[in-house]
């Protein structure tokens, strides 16, 4: 059977996993949702508040269901011997990591989605502005933190810490990075950091997308970062790639 | 069946740890259709060995030939043609017994039928049972059937029977001797001497990343050489003698009691078991002075 094949396979049973699995299904798919609604009640009244908060929550959402959702799912393959035993059969480990990741990128699609339709609907922001921004920051934003995800799960010990190894980077993130206001709040050195990291540069994009409609030859210095940011994730996503948890 | 080639060949095997030498210079072979068992304590070895034929591990040293591959590298071929039973091994929690196994079959190219494969692992009562719902016997023989489901030629099965009441091992021992009625080559690392008796063509007593002892367990048994023969006397003390040849003290005790006019009570002539040989040969001396 062809790779590609596997590959469908795999994805097909990465998915009726996903929907099986309630608690996993919750935490990386209707929670950054229920912060869309809980956050778009808050500031329903400002719409210069509603403009930064929903791509933030794009943004958000990219992260949680690849990053999160990656970082801690390898961890549990790896260390319940999944990796292992898949290792052990015909199939390419290239079609075994394209199932995975192709489910972790099909959640945060929905998520995007589902943040599109209440924009235009329920936060009054209209249908996105620009396709092709939206299209090329939610593709390299998952693209980055899925790789990112599979390269942190090589440093996380066991499954049990797999929570506190993910939310030790993934809060203080959303937390700097324009997820729930404008980056302009904080201070020099946080913004700072901020710029360096990943994420609020797929809001950016995403803003544009959503929001703003600006051009794409607009973002370049955020797609420049998010290229740097990609190309090193998948570096050290391959490089640190263990099936077993012994060596 | 060529007879020629070996299914496993091993030749001067080394994997060492940084200063530990975990096998130190491992030969053996393993004809096709055989059952042959890798026996030791833990820790000897057994298990890098086999996970070095896996394609788990490299080597450090020494050739390694599998079904004519060089399993270092991994090659698909070699992967679509043997089932591996790993030690300990997770399954996603939320997969069912049926959709297991029949996501494993579209793994391999020439996948056995589903249905019959949970026939015969034993499974075929609960195919909508979650795995992770399994008692630790069910979730081994799934274990087996996942290795069995792409109709391997060669099938690893590191500790099979783990954790079996002795119903159930008694179960797994004739799928496995059905498996070699099917021609199947296994290579079987177990703690029970008496799996290996029952079921190994030859065995390899592994220490200390060293081959102690292989052969046949008849064999073995045999070549320790010794019969012991047990006795209750005249004044009725147990009494246990160990003999290379037992014909002289066999023919001394009978007498005796024909001149008594009294028969022998309890006497009984054995061969060392391959637990004994196994004791035997793997005791620290430090064990046998407690």
């Amino acid at each position: 059977m062809s790779t590609a094949t596997l590959s469908w396979r795999q994805y097909r049973l990465e998915r009726r996993m996903f929907w099986r699995n309630p608690a996993a299904a919750f935490f990386s798919f209707f929670l950054p949702l229920l912060f869309l609604f809980l956050f778009g009640a808050i500031f329903r009244d400002s719409q210069e508040n509603l403009d930064i908060i929903v791509p933030g929550i794009a943004g958000l959402s990219v992260m949680a269901t690849t990053f999160n959702a990656l970082a801690t799912q390898m961890t549990f393959l790896r260390e319940q011997g999944v990796l292992k035993r898949i290792h052990g059969t015909p199939l390419p480990g290239g079609a075994y990591l394209a199932g995975i990741i192709g489910s972790a990128a099909t959640n945060a699609v929905f998520q995007i989605a589902i943040v599109i339709v209440a924009a235009r609907f329920v936060f009054n922001i209209g249908w996105p502005q620009n396709w092709p921004d939206l299209i090329v920051f939610t593709l390299l934003g998952i693209t980055c933190f899925a790789a990112m995800g599979v390269a942190y799960s090589h440093v996380i010990p066991n499954f049990e810490a797999a929570p506190a190894y993910t939310n030790i980077v993934f809060l203080p993130m959303i937390f700097i990075s324009s997820v729930f206001y404008d980056v302009d709040v904080l201070p020099k050195f946080l913004a700072d950091i901020a710029e360096a990291l990943p994420l609020i540069h797929v809001i950016n994009g995403l803003k544009a997308g959503l929001v703003t409609g600006a051009p794409l030859s607009d973002q370049l210095s955020d797609l420049a970062v998010l290229a740097i940011w990609t190309v090193a994730s998948v570096f050290f996503a391959i490089r640190g790639f263990s099936w077993t948890t012994r060596d | 069946m060529s007879q020629s080639a070996p299914a496993i060949l091993v030749r001067d095997l080394h994997k060492s740890y940084g200063d530990h030498e975990a096998v130190a210079g491992v030969d053996f072979e393993v004809a096709a259709g055989e059952i042959f068992g890798l026996l030791g304590p833990n820790g000897a070895g057994k298990t890098t060995t086999v996970e070095i034929l896996e394609g788990y591990r490299k080597r450090s040293g020494g050739i390694v030939s599998v079904l004519g591959f060089d399993p270092e590298q991994r090659p698909r071929a070699l992967r679509e043609r043997t089932g591996i039973v790993l030690q300990s091994c997770g399954l996603y929690r939320h997969i069912r017994v049926r959709e297991a196994v029949a996501h494993w079959a579209g793994l391999y190219p020439h996948p056995r039928d589903v249905d019959e494969v949970l026939e015969i692992t034993g499974l075929a009562e609960r195919p909508n049972e979650p795995a992770r719902s399994l008692s630790g016997g069910q979730r081994r023989r799934l274990d087996l059937a996942l290795a069995l489901i792409g109709d391997p030629d060669l099938i690893f099965l590191d500790e099979p029977t783990t954790g079996f009441d002795p119903a159930a091992r008694r179960e797994a021992w004739t799928t496995i001797r059905q498996l070699q009625e099917l021609g199947k080559t296994v290579l079987l690392t177990t703690h029970y001497l008496d799996e290996a008796q029952a079921l190994c063509d030859r065995v390899a007593i592994i220490k200390e990343g060293r081959i102690l002892t292989e052969g046949p367990p008849a064999t073995l048994s045999a070549s320790a050489g010794r019969y012991r023969v047990a006795w209750r006397d005249e004044a009725g003390k147990l009494q246990e003698r160990e003999e290379e040849d037992p014909t002289a003290l066999l023919h001394q005790l009978t007498s005796a009691a024909l001149a008594r006019g009294a028969g022998i009570e309890e006497i009984s002539v054995t061969r060392p078991s391959l637990e004994d040989i196994y004791l035997e040969l793997t005791s620290d001396p430090v064990d046998e002075a407690v």
